[in-house]
């Protein structure tokens, strides 16, 4: 593919490419020798030791709680929500509803929900203490079947063309209904914080997140203090995936609360076991698709119903429904569409953000549908994909014109070439004759993924970062973004470095914490690099023009270290501003109408197509993935080996949700909650990924790029269970496709197969 | 890890004749080899004991050897030891075999036969295998100052769920294989897990045959299965419906069907469902008997 990169005029050109090479990783050498400190390594003097007390019950009152701690007593502290109420603390988790309380009162309305606080000196005293907190319940009958769930947390739809009238006139309609469960993020680290109590008028909580700005809202409230009162610092991370998005709040507050308490430092620190338990998870889900063809294999018009399990708060639902209603119709053409989105409330531990945030749902449906579509409709699936994938220019569900639409088809193409689908195809039909108890397959899946917050949400967000001049002709970023093993520090210094035309190496970049730094927004939606990327770029610019000016040369040129140094000196000795800020701009004129759901609801769009190969064993009816193909259009790579890593990383979590990963619940309580029963990849399950990597620029951009963390998992699920449908010649419709599921749609398909 | 490991006590003894005399006392500490079974319960705040009998110096424990009646794998023999050794590699593969299915490589380092045996988890994988190889267990105890030696059968060593025919003052100390399973005879396994590494069996088999060279007939066969009863089992009837059958697929067939109707009793947990293993057991079972009896398996349909 040649990338227009003409297209992106707003940057200068750097006499020697940072941005686009594979520069060192900025915390890599730290983490490899393992000097990187991450929360547990802390080394806090005089710190007490925090427990949770949580609720065995998903639906309960609370009729009383005693705390006769016995000879712990006097060397322990508990809280409850009582404690906290009298204290005048506001007993909420600030987010979207405001409807989750940091400790449950009166009623607990999931399993494992917090109920109570324990800290004292050692862990083992406070495992003590906590063992001695009784509470009473009261359990009443909870809601588990999201199905069956009647509270509504949030509802969404999407209304384009008249779908009525397309169902009329269409040559066939077909319909199907896809289902898809849980998955834990299993990040390497569990979640965890220090909290300190009070000092000098400032709580400083330090800790394992995604979103220092959402902890830092989120104490604010609790506490009922203003923002400088509140510090929020983020240590060294291992992973996230979504899953440090909120409930981090949550964790910090607990431990700021029992630091309160003791008046001592805290740690609050899950093991994986309470993490797995207790943290949230991806929002299960069903779609219902029908679908109006015309008799070409045109897509008519599309009915789809999307409904998710919340569970019991409402937490980040809205927004992951609204980004699954928004992408349910996937990158394809289609003037009638119609579609209902609902998250319900059932009594389990709140889901919330997981890498792709509703859209791997919608994805596997719309994938599986289509397969299934192309069947009914005698077309080869290739062929019903390519008709009907969007072009540049056309519209998706909400009415946008997406410029670079035509993208999702250079995806497509690239990768049949690559995985030489046909011949493959064929190569799969010699042989499974020549093999009684094999079987191999392949699986295609086209798919999208909007960069940024839905909506107009960048616009309310308002993201703002600063440059910082240090001696030496160095320059700082500060960001709120969270480096979180996806490599923000290092493309943050490559990008300021690039337009600054300095060395990467004379960027530095700073572990955020919010008392140093702007709120650039959370680290999440695939936003780091496109949105918070750019306004990095904008305030180069801008510290460019003003040194620029100061020596009187001509702006957008790049610096030689030493001119940039001395310019530096003499801004700063002239009693220049050490620092220059610059603010979200919503350069791409996005609008969208958040109540009709119509028009811009991203202001760039990522484009891919995966192809995946299987081989079922007839024996066991375990699958293994040969080879996962995917080519997809990112814009700009940055830095291609990150990149890469992104790309492969997602399409392996996409991998292990669609074979492996799966919450058995008891009673709304996680019966397989240790690494032992719920299973993910491990190297021997990860296929062989081979990445086209596209790159057609977007202009706003830095250096043409999109987002790209969350694309590959939208489609890696699709394309694996595609291509054990057509292995076996069977259909699935639900996640994950363990063997058990695989053989029992084997005998369903041939019930003769069922022998005794 | 939950739970307090300073204030857990552990026993180093240098000789059987030791480790047996602590055992015999009425504060009995537990024993541990590799610890891979334990570790798990005492992460999760579980620990079985305040006491702990590490077996880790015994050398007696340790050793493969020819005795005039076989092979004598020594207790603590580790996964590792199995897959690299030359005279379990000629003389008993299939459990060279077993071992590389094993956990992955830090567990098969670690975890050993007894502590495999001694844990009795009905979804062992060493179980199966050395049921069909008709092992025996040597257990030692102490009796005074003697220490007393006795033999069981492993087909009465796994008595119940997690149960075993050792006393509690009783060590496995050696885990021996009659040389009348091992001429003669051929072996197969197959281990159906959670998934290809680091995985708890769903379905394990383990199936012997001693052919008849002409006729070519099944002059016996002994089938083993994990994961699918109380206990890891024989599966005897299937044995009976081939005896003395030519190996084809319908004698495995049969074998199959009686499988299925008698000898197996699954059930539905967290890792897997009753109707799965019923399927996959009976497939697998045609499939182990078509690769050591040379017929093809009839499962493609
Ligand atoms: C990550 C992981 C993966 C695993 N994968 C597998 C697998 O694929 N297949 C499989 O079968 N198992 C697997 N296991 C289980 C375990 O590794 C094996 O059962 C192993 O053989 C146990 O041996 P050990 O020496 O470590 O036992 P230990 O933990 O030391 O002991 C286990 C039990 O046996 C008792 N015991 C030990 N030695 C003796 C003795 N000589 N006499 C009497 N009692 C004794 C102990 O008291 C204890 O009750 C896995 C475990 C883990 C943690």
């Amino acid at each position: 593919m040649a990338p227009a990169r003409a297209a992106v005029r707003h940057l200068p050109r750097a006499p020697r490419a940072v941005v686009g090479s594979n520069v060192p990783r900025r915390e890599g050498l730290e983490k490899l020798t393992g000097r990187a400190l991450y929360v547990a390594d802390l080394d806090v003097p005089g710190a007490w030791w925090g427990v949770t007390v949580r609720s065995p019950h998903a639906r309960a009152r609370i009729l009383s709680i005693e705390r006769d701690l016995g000879a712990d007593g006097a060397r322990a502290v508990v809280v409850t929500a009582e404690d906290l109420l009298r204290a005048g603390r506001d007993n909420v988790v600030h987010l979207i509803a405001d409807d989750q309380p940091f400790l449950a009162h009166r009623s607990v309305e999931h399993a494992e929900e917090a109920v109570a606080l324990v800290a004292a000196p050692t862990r083992e005293e406070a495992e003590r203490a906590a063992a001695r907190v009784r509470v009473r319940y009261e359990p009443l009958e909870p809601v588990l079947d999201f199905e069956r769930a009647e509270t509504i947390h949030k509802t969404c739809a999407i209304d384009k063309g008249d779908v009525a009238a397309a169902f009329a006139g269409a040559a066939r309609v077909v319909e199907g209904t896809y289902r898809v469960g849980h998955q834990e993020h299993a990040y390497i680290e569990p979640n965890g914080m220090v909290a300190w109590p009070r000092i000098d008028g400032v709580r400083l909580v330090r800790g394992s997140l995604q979103c220092p700005f959402y902890v830092h809202a989120a104490l604010t409230r609790l506490f009922g203090e203003p923002a400088e009162a509140i510090r929020v610092a983020q240590t060294s991370t291992g992973g996230g995936f979504g899953g440090k998005e909120d409930y981090p709040d949550l964790v910090a507050g607990h431990a700021a609360l029992l630091a309160d308490a003791c008046g001592r430092p805290v740690r609050l620190l899950y093991d994986r076991a309470e993490d797995m338990v207790a943290t949230t998870k991806r929002h299960p889900g069903r779609i219902v698709h029908r679908t109006a063809l015309d008799a070409e294999g045109r897509l008519l018009g599309m009915d789809v119903e999307v409904l998710l399990d919340g569970g019991a708060y409402v937490t980040l639902s809205p927004v992951v429904l609204s980004r699954a209603v928004i992408h349910a119709a996937g990158p394809y053409r289609c003037a009638n569409v119609r579609i209902r989105g609902r998250v319900v409330k059932t009594n389990t531990p709140p889901n919330g953000a997981f890498r792709g945030f509703g859209v791997p749902q919608v994805a596997f449906a719309l994938e599986r549908h289509l397969d299934r579509v192309a069947r009914a409709a005698g077309l080869d699936r290739v062929e019903l994909r390519r008709r009907n994938l969007l072009a540049d220019g056309e519209t998706t569900a909400t009415g946008q014109a997406v410029i670079d639409a035509g993208a999702s088809r250079q995806a497509l193409d690239a990768a049949l070439k690559r995985s030489r689908f046909a011949a493959t195809a064929r190569a799969h039909a010699r042989f499974n004759r020549r093999h009684a108890h094999l079987r191999r397959g392949l699986g295609l899946a086209c798919f999208f993924h909007g960069s940024g917050f839905t909506g107009n949400g960048e616009i309310r967000l308002a993201s703002e970062v600063a440059l910082e001049l240090l001696e030496g002709g160095r320059v700082r970023v500060l960001a709120a973004a969270t480096e979180i093993g996806q490599g923000t520090r290092t493309v943050f210094a490559q990008i300021v470095a690039q337009v600054l035309g300095l060395p990467y190496e004379a960027v530095e970049t700073v572990d955020p914490d919010t008392a140093l730094v702007p709120d650039s927004g959370p680290t999440v939606a695939s936003r780091t690099v496109p949105i918070v990327g750019r306004i990095l770029a904008d305030a180069a610019r801008e510290l460019d023009a003003v040194l620029a000016r100061r020596v009187g040369r001509p702006p957008g040129r790049p610096w030689t270290r030493r001119d940039f140094a001395g310019a530096a000196a003499l801004h700063l000795d002239a009693g220049g501003e050490r620092r220059v800020t610059a603010r979200f701009s919503n350069p791409s004129g996005q609008r969208f109408d958040e109540t009709r759901y119509v028009g811009d609801a991203y202001a760039a769009y990522a484009w891919a197509a995966a192809v995946a190969e299987v081989e079922v064993d007839l024996t066991s009816f375990e699958t293994r993935v040969l080879r996962v193909v995917a080519a997809q259009d990112i814009g700009r790579a940055i830095h291609p080996r990150l990149a890469a890593g992104q790309l492969e990383g997602g399409l392996t979590q996409a991998v292990g949700w669609a074979l492996f990963e799966e919450v058995v619940a008891r009673d709304g309580r996680m019966a397989n909650g240790q690494l032992t029963n719920y299973i993910l990849p491990t190297a021997i399950e990860t296929p062989p990924i081979e990445l086209v990597v596209l790159e057609r620029p977007f202009a706003h951009g830095p250096f043409g790029a999109k987002g790209i963390g969350e694309l590959p998992m939208d489609g890696g699920a699709p394309a694996v269970v595609n291509a054990i449908a057509d292995a076996l010649e069977i259909d699935l419709d639900r996640l994950p496709a363990t063997p058990e599921r695989i053989a029992a749609a084997w005998l369903a398909a041939r019930p003769e197969r069922r022998r005794a | 890890m939950r739970g307090d490991l300073a204030a857990l006590e552990v026993l180093r003894p240098r000789r059987l004749a030791e480790a047996l005399a602590a055992l015999a006392d009425s504060d009995r500490p537990c024993p541990i080899a590799g610890g891979t079974d334990l570790y798990v319960a005492l992460n999760e705040g579980r620990a079985p004991a305040r006491r702990f009998l590490d077996l880790s110096r015994l050398d007696e424990l340790t050793g493969l050897e020819t005795t005039p009646s076989g092979l004598r794998l020594g207790a603590r023999t580790t996964y590792t030891e199995l897959r690299a050794s030359r005279l379990v590699r000629r003389r008993a593969p299939v459990l060279a075999e077993m071992a590389a299915s094993v956990g992955a490589i830090a567990i098969q380092n670690r975890g050993t036969l007894g502590g495999s045996l001694g844990n009795a988890s009905p979804a062992s994988d060493p179980a199966p295998v050395l049921l069909a190889l008709d092992a025996a267990v040597e257990l030692a105890a102490r009796d005074g100052r003697r220490v007393v030696r006795r033999r069981v059968p492993l087909d009465r060593f796994f008595i119940g769920y997690r149960e075993t025919a050792a006393r509690p003052d009783e060590l496995i100390v050696a885990v021996l294989l009659p040389s009348s399973a091992l001429e003669g005879w051929r072996y197969a396994y197959r281990k159906v897990g959670t998934r290809r590494a680091q995985a708890i069996s769903k379905v394990v088999a383990a199936v012997g045959l001693e052919l008849g060279a002409r006729p070519r007939r099944i002059a016996a066969a002994r089938i083993a299965y994990g994961s699918m009863a109380p206990t890891p089992v024989r599966a005897r009837a299937a044995e009976a419906a081939l005896a003395g059958r030519a190996p084809t697929s319908a004698a495995g067939r049969a074998a199959a069907r009686a499988l299925l109707a008698e000898d197996l009793h699954p059930i539905d947990d967290l890792r897997s469902s009753a109707d799965y293993r019923a399927l996959v057991a009976g497939r697998l079972l045609e499939s182990l008997l078509g690769a050591l009896g040379g017929f093809r398996p009839g499962l493609d349909d």
